[in-house]
């Protein structure tokens, strides 16, 4: 994988807003975004909605992811171009989540909505009607999604990245600062887990930072070594996930979509407070 | 009687709530740390859908939310030294605040 097999460009997205067989997706948790104002063209796919379970959690099952991709009209065959708010935290969730159900074609619009809106590009309101198609999914790619046991097997072994930011990381906050502090999982990091938030890979206006910065920022990943990225529920660390396997082209990259809030609340398992690492 | 609604908040996910929103009802101001206020542009006029993001003490990036139709911005933090940043397509602009527990206010101008 590389930057050009990953990303596109806002000009190249508004070149191609009406190429045949591509289909922009902004998903968002928070929809009135898009029905603000979206990309022309642009469906919406939401967050937890569409593709989280409604009672277990966990996300669709594959026939259920089916059934959504087929009556939003997406076809298997169709390049998909996520993009969303909060820096593309949720599109690069999304591209994650295409990419373990195994879509063929998918890529993050470089900046998502803020360049996008920065730039005073074309926003609308009109919601397209695309005819249903016939999606088939594959089975979920677990290669790249990490569960409790993974991540608790990987202290003091494995490359673990703390992609939250330095308050939640040594426990000082534990959600991110826009959100309610109360939580009921416990504060801190997984030890040996090394802190770097996932902001380090992104410019102000959202874009991901160049292939030789990027590969700076992570140079202390032990490539001899399988590596998980993990943050609050999953999505910054999506991001993470994206930079270091789909930019960078590094193999063995898992995100732990249970992330804090799932270590956080386990009996029994090592937390480490404070700005360092800590032992294993 | 009827208990007072509480406005939604996301706490299970990570979108930012509606800017505007009255404060829910479940933030608890002897614990929580709020810094609230308004993005202006530089002839007084609030700004909406500015982005502005927290910096902690060190510069770091800890979250960021997008300003409502009357410019405003609301983030919960702990007490301590945070810079603001806004980000407008009429500029951009920093303001730095010392927060302590409860609601602290302030305004960003942009340029």
């Amino acid at each position: 994988m590389s930057r050009e097999s990953a990303l596109v460009t806002a000009d190249w997205a508004e070149k191609n807003l009406n190429a045949p067989n591509v289909v922009f997706v902004e998903v968002d948790e928070d929809t009135t975004a898009y029905d603000g104002g979206h990309i022309p063209g642009a469906i919406k796919l939401d967050w937890k909605l569409d593709l989280q379970d409604p009672v277990r959690r966990d996300f669709v099952n594959k026939q259920q992811f089916e059934a959504l991709l087929s009556a939003r009209g997406i076809g298997n065959d169709d390049t998909v171009i996520l993009y969303g708010g909060n820096n593309n935290w949720f599109a690069a969730y999304a591209y994650w989540y295409f990419k373990l159900y195994g879509h063929g074609d998918v890529r993050l619009l470089d900046g998502g909505r803020k360049k996008w809106e920065l730039d005073a590009r074309p926003l609308v309101k009109d919601v397209p009607q695309r005819e249903p198609k016939s999606y088939t999914a594959q089975e979920q790619d677990l290669s790249i999604r990490a569960f409790r046991d993974d991540v608790v097997a990987a202290i003091g072994n494995n490359n673990l990245v703390d992609v939250r930011s330095p308050d939640e990381y040594a426990g000082r906050l534990l959600a991110p600062a826009h959100l309610p502090q109360e939580q009921a999982q416990r504060a801190g990091h997984i030890p040996t887990a090394v802190s770097v938030p996932w902001s380090k890979a992104a410019n102000e206006d959202g874009t991901f930072r160049s292939d030789a910065e990027l590969a700076d920022i992570y140079s202390f990943v032990d490539d001899s070594k399988p590596t998980i990225a993990y943050c609050r529920i999953g999505e910054r660390s999506s991001h993470t996930w994206f930079v270091l396997q789909e930019i960078l082209g590094k193999q063995n990259v898992k995100n732990y979509d249970g992330s804090w809030t799932e270590y956080g609340s386990l009996v029994g398992v090592p937390v480490a407070l404070g700005d360092e690492p800590g032992e294993a | 009687m009827t208990a007072p609604t509480a406005a939604a908040t996301t706490a299970d996910g990570c979108a930012a709530p509606d800017q505007a929103a009255p404060l829910p009802a479940s933030v608890d101001l002897e614990k929580e740390t709020v810094i609230t206020g308004i993005v202006t542009a530089a002839t007084g006029e609030p700004v909406a859908g500015a982005y502005v993001r927290l910096l902690d003490r060190s510069g770091e990036f800890t979250a960021e939310v997008v300003t409502s139709p009357a410019g405003q911005f609301r983030f919960f933090a702990a007490p301590g030294t945070w810079t603001l940043r806004a980000l407008s397509r009429f500029g951009n602009g920093d303001a730095e605040v010392v927060a302590d527990r409860g609601v602290n206010q302030l305004s960003v101008t942009v340029s």
